[in-house]
């Protein structure tokens, strides 16, 4: 009975868990083996027998050193970086209001922009890059970072409102009423007692639009132009394929270090980023 | 005397601005504002202007005239955009379903009481946090053609005699970009139905069980029906990204071998940015907006409906 019991419990638990944890994570160790494997080993074909295929016996540096010296990769960091927490700034300002406002103000037409909002939190940016490549050159943002800063808000505006709309409303609001009794005014009674009581919703959605614009692609694609204003994953993808040819090692390098500012960010916020995802889609 | 009477005066302004915050309207306005002018600016008036571009021959350099639908009909009779959205459909269709169905199995899995818990929770959404054309990279990486890891695995292993055509061929690199799109989506359909596992009450099964139910039975009359209204939030989200997505196929295949693999996103980014012609690429992504809009349509009642409720 115990035996079969521990059999079955192999089977229906440890084995597909395991292939789970196989399947999600074998990118990335091949991301960091293939970044620190020198190019000779590298460069075998898949017929030929390898002495360490899946682990390397001369770990280097040189696609490491490579990238950092050779290329803008530093900059492309710096500016990601940059363009993450500025436009995850503006979002979550702008958020903040318009979440309290149609969460705890009654005025006409509340409805309708809660709904509106929620259409716009769900256009893809691969609908609009087009013609809004058109705007920010109109508005001579092209090839600046502030092309990317303004227009970044405009997929997390929409999650940052309907996260912290969700948020507020669980908020009592017998707390403001106190405030208010007590002789502080409505703006007062926001900015003093609700939104340090909203911080962790106020977290969870900043941490969340911090990965997302990270992640974000087409804008910095058709935006950017120059090597210099770049963000990582344009970088990447556009400088460090010289014609046809890839340079794995360096590539793989690129990804692995382009990956670890945000998945730090990550791993130390991880309830709230958790909390900001199932957030993201209850509303 | 001039400084006093400074003061007097800011305070007084001071003070009309927290009267008129005291109402509810201005206050409304005031607090909507910043983000309303962003979104109008930034996603209403591009997509007016989406409209108005694909009714145009514009061209990089060239406003163009009005040409009424010939970029719509020129797109549908175009061979190329045909396959793009028949591969479109096909991504979305099948990521989705593998998507909902491991993401379902592996929120069960971790639904469970296990050692080292919660650092396995966190190391499964990697590849949601990990930037897409980054892992997409590492993908292309383990899928190429000379130096694949997966085909020196399966031949040293005795499965294959000769190598797999991951990418080059458009069928197996369709389904390549489908692998890839479920090993990056899945995390977050194994995290949202967790969230909502966990709201299930454990006397539930415990009911269940003592009528006789198996595990099968448990979860199809139990779990299921109390799972769907997050599983179908999760679904429509998921849809939306996976039908107007780009990044992936544009590391992965950029479309090739010989266009078979163009998703509409990537087919559009081709005509529109890469030849320059706007107004054609702007009707092609426009192709995207009736299911788009579609899949919020039903969202939206099944909200609505919610509330009423």
């Amino acid at each position: 009975m115990l035996i079969e019991r521990k059999w079955k419990k192999w089977a229906y638990f440890y084995l597909p868990m395991a292939l789970f944890i196989l399947f999600t994570l074998f990118p990335f160790y091949w991301m960091a083996v293939t970044a620190f494997r020198p190019d000779p080993e590298l460069y075998r074909t898949w017929r030929q027998p390898n002495a360490a295929p899946l682990w390397t016996l001369q770990p280097t540096m040189e696609h490491v050193i490579g990238l950092l010296k050779t290329t803008a990769f530093p900059t492309w960091l710096w500016n990601t970086m940059a363009i993450a927490i500025v436009s995850t700034g503006i979002s979550l300002v702008c958020g903040t209001f318009a979440g309290y406002a149609l969460a705890r103000l009654r005025f006409r037409g509340s409805e309708f922009l809660g709904t509106a909002i929620f259409i716009t939190y769900l256009v893809p940016q691969t609908l609009l890059f087009i013609p809004l490549a058109d705007i920010v050159r109109d508005l001579h943002l092209g090839n600046t970072p502030w092309a990317l800063m303004l227009t970044y808000p405009t997929f997390l505006i929409p999650f940052c409102t309907w996260l912290l709309m969700g948020y507020f409303k669980t908020i009592p609001k017998e707390l403001e009423e106190c405030a208010r009794i007590d002789g502080a005014t409505r703006f007062g009674a926001m900015v003093r007692i609700i939104f340090p009581v909203a911080i962790p919703g106020i977290l969870s959605a900043g941490i969340f639009a911090f990965t997302l614009s990270w992640n974000e692609f087409i804008y910095a694609l058709v935006f950017m132009a120059s090597a210099d204003q770049k963000t990582v994953p344009v970088g990447v993808v556009s400088e460090l394929i010289r014609g046809d040819i890839f340079f794995w090692g360096q590539l793989m390098a690129g990804a692995l270090l382009g990956s670890v500012p945000v998945a730090l960010v990550y791993s130390f916020f991880v309830e709230y980023y958790v909390t900001g995802m199932t957030g993201s889609v209850k509303g | 005397m001039s400084e006093a009477i400074a003061v007097t005066g800011r305070r007084e302004r001071v003070s009309r601005l927290t009267r008129l915050l005291e109402s509810e309207k201005v206050l409304a306005v005031a607090l909507l504002l910043p983000g309303v002018v962003i979104l109008i600016t930034f996603i209403a008036y591009p997509f007016v202007m989406a409209l108005w571009f694909s009714l145009t021959s514009i061209r990089v350099g060239d406003a163009g005239q009005y040409v009424g639908l010939a970029n719509f009909t020129k797109a549908i009779d175009d061979t190329i955009f045909q396959q793009a959205f028949k591969n479109t459909v096909f991504y979305t269709f099948w990521a989705t379903i593998f998507k909902l169905a491991l993401g379902m199995w592996l929120a069960l899995l971790l639904n469970r009481h296990f050692r080292f818990k919660r650092i396995v929770r966190a190391s499964m959404l990697l590849p949601f946090i990990i930037p897409t054309v980054l892992s997409a990279f590492a993908w292309r990486w383990m899928f190429d053609p000379t130096f694949s890891v997966m085909n020196w695995a399966l031949y040293h292993g005795g499965m294959i005699t000769d190598r797999l055509p991951f990418l080059s061929s458009g069928d197996w690199a369709m389904w390549c970009a489908v692998v890839v799109n479920t090993w990056r989506g899945m995390p977050f359909f194994a995290i949202t139905l967790l969230a909502g596992l966990q709201t299930i009450s454990p006397d539930l099964h415990e009911a269940a069980a003592l009528d006789g139910a198996n595990a099968w039975n448990r979860f199809w009359h139990v779990t299921w029906p109390l799972l769907l209204p997050v599983t179908l939030v999760v679904v429509v989200f998921s849809v939306i990204q996976t039908f107007s997505d780009f990044q992936l196929i544009y590391v992965l295949t950029g479309g090739g071998p010989a266009n078979s693999t163009h998703l509409i996103a990537t087919y559009a980014y081709q005509i529109g940015v890469g030849s320059g012609l706007l107004g054609e690429g702007a009707a092609l992504s426009l192709f995207m907006f009736p299911v788009l809009f579609a899949v919020v349509w039903v969202q939206l009642r099944y909200l609505k409906r919610m509330e009423n409720a």
